[in-house]
């Protein structure tokens, strides 16, 4: 019972750390090259504007779901529960 | 609502009001037994379907009614609203798709508005609704239906039948074959490299777009749930966790309606 909950607090710690820094990395590229190619031509800006929007929004996904699953495991851990019908 | 374990509290607020076909009929799933309808086919999250069918018809009913006023004089201030909702999907589908078909603005149109008012939802107070519901007998209520991943995959795969209904349309059966066995390499002896790597990303595009709104629903309406149950040091918290959630409901809706003519674009490219 400790281990699964032991490992489960790993698991959530990776979930959320591993997928913020992923999704960092990603948005810190994506916001400087966006501000790069507006600076370098300030009339496509409200274009690359909108489509830097969707892929803010295909980024923020994974980081987002991440953080679900893992406070979903904090929680309401399911494992735990597995464990006790594996013992009665 | 009773004494509940933080626990208790969670699975309460992620079971769905499901009515199925047991061997003594319809059957809704009761305090006592939530579960019920697990692994039965037959099963309607009435919940969901309620809420969605009910955002939708709001979104006709206004949408239709603000038409039916339109005047070329001032226009009234939901006139405005519904014209700055038109103009801005108009923008974006103009910008993207550059096929000939009447029916993809209203499409999309109809997958923004629709998806941003059932994730609206989630901007409800978690317990509010459901404590209502508990008042006159419901036991369970799930407000936000795109936290249903039915819901979700029920609209993308409408999307992925319109895909492969437009793929035949405009390339002919042949054409779309063609596409499907010899892209990225042409050459006969490639046919079922080709098939695998093109069907799984047909295959992804439905998968993906359910997927992508479901998880980020999801996760939100938990963490919404989560700071529920913190005393009265959810206030601020609701609060900074609510601005943060505007801005995804609103993106999330927005990139459903772009992928989707963005997918209906790439069906409609004839070579």
């Amino acid at each position: 019972m400790e281990t699964v909950i032991g490992f489960t607090a790993i698991a959530v710690a990776l979930l959320i750390g591993l997928g913020a820094l992923g999704v960092g990395i990603g948005m810190g590229l994506l916001g400087g090259k966006f501000l790069e190619s507006a600076a370098r031509q300030p009339e496509l800006a409200p274009m690359l504007q909108v489509k830097m929007f969707i892929v803010v929004g295909l980024l923020d996904a994974v980081a987002m779901i991440g953080v679900g699953i893992a406070l979903f495991f904090t929680f309401a851990n399911p494992f735990t529960e597995q464990l006790a019908a594996l013992a009665s | 609502m009773s004494e509940q374990t933080s626990t208790g509290y969670i699975k309460h607020h992620l079971q769905n009001l499901q009515v199925c076909s047991t061997q003594e009929g319809w059957q809704f799933n009761t305090t006592e037994n939530p579960t019920l309808c697990k692994g039965n086919f037959n099963t309607i999250n009435v919940d969901s379907m309620f809420f969605s069918l009910l955002l939708g018809f709001l979104f006709l009913w206004g949408f239709r009614r603000a038409a039916k006023k339109a005047t070329t004089g001032v226009p009234g201030r939901f006139q405005a609203f519904v014209e700055l909702i038109i103009d801005f999907v108009d923008t974006n589908v103009k910008d993207t798709f550059h096929g000939k078909n009447r029916m993809i603005a209203p499409l999309g149109l109809t997958i923004f508005v629709w998806v941003y008012m059932m994730n609206l939802m989630d901007l409800i107070p978690v317990d509010w609704i459901p404590t209502l519901a508990h008042a006159i007998g419901v036991p369970f209520l799930k407000v936000v239906p795109s936290t249903d991943i039915n819901v979700t995959f029920a609209m993308s795969l409408s999307i992925f039948v319109l895909i492969l209904f437009y793929s035949i349309k405009i390339k002919g059966i042949t054409g779309f074959t063609k596409e499907l066995t010899l892209n990225p390499f042409n050459h006969w002896a490639a046919i079922p490299i080709n098939l695998i790597l093109e069907g799984a990303a047909l295959l992804a595009k439905p998968i993906s777009l359910a997927l992508r709104l479901f998880g980020n629903m999801y996760a939100g309406e938990l963490i919404y749930i989560l700071i529920a149950m913190m005393g009265l040091y959810q206030l601020p918290l609701h609060f900074g966790w609510s601005v943060l959630h505007l801005l995804v409901t609103f993106l999330q809706a927005f990139i459903f309606m772009m992928l989707t003519v963005v997918y209906l674009s790439l069906a409609h490219e004839d070579h």
